[in-house]
């Protein structure tokens, strides 16, 4: 047992969760208790979407204790067969079903002799893996299912594409910023004359999965999901992938050169030449993007040897600290991620660019390291915009886990090079406002000028009597002001002088009306 | 419509339906126990629950936390009392609390962790009591949860027969045999004109007080309430007390107080809406043979004072999806404004406790000629949306996940969690209800002439 009151990463079946209701038309059942549909809520609320979830529970109730799920499940599936026409079901194990240790794996294979969609049984542990390795699981799982199937039907052997193709793999329902990412990856490759082959699973088809071979290459964008399918589609079809995070200007460089590397071996048979795409990275790093740019001028010429600790998931952690490091000259004195199974790989890419490197899913030891460390700005998630709240201290959110307000309507993508842009802002607006913050200190607020004002309510005529005094300081600060006004307001339009609870309640009333 | 006899009809469904986790109690009730802790032995799905659903209040050091089991302790290779010895230690180190609850989960049902059993034993080796509420989704919906930890506190009130050993440890008897004696001496005096009497539910402590006070005008004094601001504060309970709930999801925490403390249950319809709260106060008033003064006139002010937002929502209807057993009174108090509710949707019904708001509603119907709804106990959302459909109310009162869904189909919504957490009992917060009920139609008003309704793709209409 461990006391917690607050994880970064979430449960195994949320990150199933996550991939069934990305991909369209796939329903996820999970076998669950009363109130661990709590996803749609997140997914209704987070993303304001528009759709009902396409996520429903079986029941685990104390009969289903008593006596086993038996026919529930199954009939669950069919049910949803029948009712929306999924080309999947996923059932998904929750905790709860992980102890109870049914043979859902029977159960799908019993539902799928009836109905029209395609069952399958998500194949996470509950208690050893979380969220992301979750989705990065199930992610692979279906594309597997669905290739083999093609495989079986023989529907496989399509060529590649005529013109340089790519699968886009892992963006995600409830991802940070991933519809921003991902339009600004398709406007990339567009640039370069890519195709987008599949975009999974994020609005994909399962009925398309067996086209994804048919692309030239692969291309991960974040290290946690994804990762596992590229491999699975490497070993099976020889195809290559590209898992460097196009975030802040050098690695979007790097990002295109690996592609240009993986085009370039068919690129001579099919189109005949090479591709290069040098003299688009150096007209978008000098011209386009504002970031170079940014770098060069005197506002970032500021924050040299700032200090900032940088703390989230891997891909934005790592990519965020060597964007400050080696891109704006900020001094990283801590990096760090909760995504422990990932560390290695962690240390190895923020190596040289930061002093300390903090590998933990306990948010006070994050607390702990920035109040010992007092950065100038904090790049982490809510929970790091939290503590900067409590230290004073800025932060700017780069990751997951979030909130609503990490949902923007308008565009803002962290990859590509309109990435670098709102990158570049977002970490000069957490800096100016710390330095604004300093001013402000050392002069004493806005404005030092004494504002004198007569009270609203003189206390000559009217008294609280203890009681009512009492109640008044329940109130919440904010509206105390207000509703003693009002009260006495009332008192005196009723010529009393004392004011006791009954009077304050009956105020509160008349004045409502 | 659907809807033809005069007597309320009764339907369940399947349960397949989306509402909060029960452990959701915790959120509002360490508020209200000022001096509690909540320890929630569960797992990371459960805390990922609380994180999310509460949001930002756990930013704010808050008096709960959760007991996250591990592998090692689902297979029971560590020992589950000393693993909670362990952390109860560390929760008395670092705040100290007068009361740790422990909410058990479905995990602690399915392992079948001996909570009750090894609560005793550490409260003894810690000197703080710890109380257990199995607040899990095997067996509750929601607001359940709240009645799960209150029928367990039932059983930790001081008797009030036995003044000399009012707590069952010794560590209690330490801490409160003084101000519980000096209470008891004071409702002693206060207390000559009837029984003592105690309600019980949680409400915030204005809403308390209010209620409190509806009550003194008719001469009756309050002993106590349960829970109390503190746990040292919690009142006393025996042969003789007279109880009262104030809302409609506390059976259990009734059924504990009439059956292992002895009290007398005043079964009264809720103090929600001026109809409610008239209605809960005549019948606490006849049990204490007193004579109600003023209430007609005190109702008929409080609807003037709506006058506005009933003119709203005259005529239009409304449907209860059904998630926080409020819904009865909700809407009993609604049928009252003159609105027309197609179908009221509830997790569990139980007809003894809510007995008397089941005659109100039904009285209500005739007296405002309209046919009685339907009432779904677990219900079937799916079901429920397609018979939205068909009915297209101008209301949903619903859950967060269907919401937007239906807000986009051009069904306008109202949040059913936000009853839970608005102040809606007694005469002044009438207006509150209305206030929540109509904004989504004010809402409308706003945008009404913008055509933009219909925010799906049509082919996805019915997806």
């Amino acid at each position: 047992m461990k006391i917690a009151y607050w994880m970064y990463a979430g449960p195994a079946h949320i990150g199933t969760l996550r991939v069934a209701s990305s991909f369209k038309n796939v329903h996820a059942i999970m076998h669950a208790p009363l109130g661990d549909d709590y996803f749609n809520v997140m997914r209704s609320m987070l993303e304001r979407e528009r759709d009902f979830t396409p996520v429903t529970a079986s029941i685990v109730d104390r009969h289903v204790l008593a006596r086993g799920s038996q026919e529930k499940v199954v009939e669950n599936i069919t049910r949803k067969d029948k009712e929306e026409r999924p080309d999947l079901i996923v059932l998904t194990p929750t905790c709860t079903s992980s102890i109870l240790q049914e043979d859902l794996q029977n159960f799908v294979d019993r539902a799928a002799m009836t109905s029209q969609s395609d069952v399958i049984l998500a194949d996470v542990n509950h208690y050893r893996v979380n969220e992301l390795q979750a989705a990065d699981r199930t992610l692979e799982q279906v594309v597997r299912y669905y290739l083999d199937k093609a495989h079986r039907q023989e529907s496989l052997n399509q060529p590649i594409t005529e013109v340089p193709s790519v699968n886009i793999i892992g963006m995600f329902t409830l991802g940070f910023h991933n519809q921003h990412d991902c339009r600004e990856l398709k406007r990339l490759l567009q640039d370069l004359g890519i195709k987008v082959n599949e975009v999974i699973p994020e609005g994909g088809s399962v009925e398309n999965l067996r086209n994804l071979p048919k692309a030239w290459l692969n291309l991960v964008p974040y290290r946690e999901v994804g990762l596992m399918t590229a491999l699975y589609l490497e070993k099976e079809f020889g195809m290559p992938y590209v898992a460097t995070t196009p975030m802040g200007i050098v690695d979007t460089a790097k990002c295109i050169r690996e592609i240009q590397h993986h085009i370039n071996k068919w690129a001579p048979i099919l189109l005949g030449k090479l591709v290069d795409y040098e003299e688009y990275i150096d007209q978008q790093t000098r011209f386009v993007s504002q970031a170079a740019w940014f770098s060069r001028s005197i506002d970032c010429q500021n924050l040299t040897g700032k200090k900032a600790v940088v703390f989230g998931d891997t891909t934005h952690a790592a990519a965020m600290t060597k964007i400050l490091a080696r891109e704006m000259g900020v001094y990283v004195v801590c990096a760090g991620t909760y995504c422990k199974h990932d560390a290695e790989w962690f240390k190895d890419q923020v190596q040289g660019f930061c002093d300390e490197v903090l590998i933990t899913d306990d948010h006070t030891e994050v607390g702990d390291m920035i109040a010992r460390v007092e950065p100038s700005a904090i790049f982490g998630s809510q929970m790091e915009r939290h503590i900067g709240k409590r230290l004073d201290i800025p932060c700017g959110v780069i990751s997951a886990p979030v909130h609503i307000q990490n949902f923007p309507l308008g565009y803002r993508p962290f990859l590509g090079y309109e990435g670098t842009n709102q990158i570049a802002d977002l970490v000069y607006n957490s800096f100016t406002l710390g330095m604004e913050d300093h001013l402000l200190e050392i002069f004493g607020g806005h404005d030092t000028k004494e504002v004198i004002t007569k009270a609203l309510s003189t206390d000559s005529d009217l008294t609280w009597d203890t009681e009512s005094q009492a109640e008044l300081s329940k109130i919440p600060g904010f509206v105390r002001g207000k509703i003693k006004r009002n009260t006495e307001k009332f008192a005196r339009q009723n010529g009393m002088s004392k004011i006791t609870v009954e009077v304050m309640y009956a105020a509160k009333e008349a004045l409502n009306a | 419509m659907p809807l033809s006899n005069d007597t309320l009809t009764f339907e369940c469904e399947t349960g397949n339906y989306h509402t909060f986790c029960p452990i959701s109690c915790v959120a509002w009730l360490y508020q209200k126990i000022e001096d509690s802790f909540f320890l929630v032995v569960g797992t990371k799905t459960c805390g990922y629950f609380l994180q999310n659903a509460l949001g930002v209040m756990i930013f704010a050091e808050p008096r709960y936390a959760m007991a996250e089991l591990e592998e090692g302790d689902i297979s029971a290779q560590l020992n589950d009392y000393q693993e909670l010895k362990r952390l109860c230690n560390q929760i008395k180190k670092d705040r100290n609390p007068s009361v740790i609850v422990w909410i058990g989960t479905c995990t602690t049902e399915i392992i079948k962790m001996d909570l009750e059993g090894m609560a005793p034993r550490l409260e003894n080796e810690i000197g703080i009591p710890i109380v257990v509420a199995r607040a899990n989704g095997l067996d509750y919906a929601f607001t359940q949860g709240e009645d799960t930890v209150l029928a367990a506190m039932a059983h930790r009130c001081p008797d009030r027969n036995s003044i000399t050993c009012s707590a069952p440890t010794a560590e209690e008897r330490l801490l409160s045999y003084l101000p519980s004696k000096e209470k008891q001496s004071k409702e002693r005096k206060n207390s000559s004109n009837h029984p003592p009497l105690v309600l019980f539910g949680s409400l915030p402590s204005n809403v308390t007080s209010q209620l409190t006070l509806e009550l003194k005008k008719q001469s009756i004094h309050v002993s106590g309430w349960l829970p109390s601001q503190r746990y040292a504060e919690l009142p006393s309970l025996g042969e003789g007390v007279y109880v009262c709930g104030v809302n409609p999801f506390l059976s259990r925490t009734a059924t504990t107080l009439m059956r292992r403390r002895k009290c007398k249950l005043i079964g009264a319809p809720f103090p929600i809406g001026p109809d409610g709260t008239k209605a809960w106060i005549e019948k606490i008033c006849s049990v204490f043979d007193i004579q109600p003064i003023g209430l007609e006139e005190r109702e008929k002010q409080v609807w003037n004072s709506l006058q506005d937002y009933l003119n709203l929502v005259r005529g239009k209807s409304v449907f209860f999806m059904g998630d926080n057993l409020l819904e009865i009174s909700l809407a009993r108090f609604l049928i009252r404004c003159g609105m027309i509710v197609y179908e009221i949707g509830i997790p569990y019904m139980d007809k003894r406790y809510q007995a008397a708001e089941l005659a109100l509603l039904e009285k209500t119907c005739q007296e405002m000629n309209v046919s009685p709804p339907r009432i779904v106990e677990k219900p079937d959302n799916y079901n429920q949306v397609q018979r939205m459909r068909e009915l297209q109310p101008d209301l949903a009162i619903t859950g967060m996940a269907h919401a937007n869904p239906l807000e986009a189909r051009g069904i306008s919504t109202k949040w059913s969690v936000e009853f839970t957490f608005a102040q809606i009992h007694g005469f002044t917060n009438a207006r509150d209800i209305l206030e929540l009920v109509t904004r989504p139609l004010r809402r409308n008003l706003s945008l009404e002439q913008l055509g933009w309704t219909g925010l799906v793709k049509r082919n996805k209409l019915n997806a």
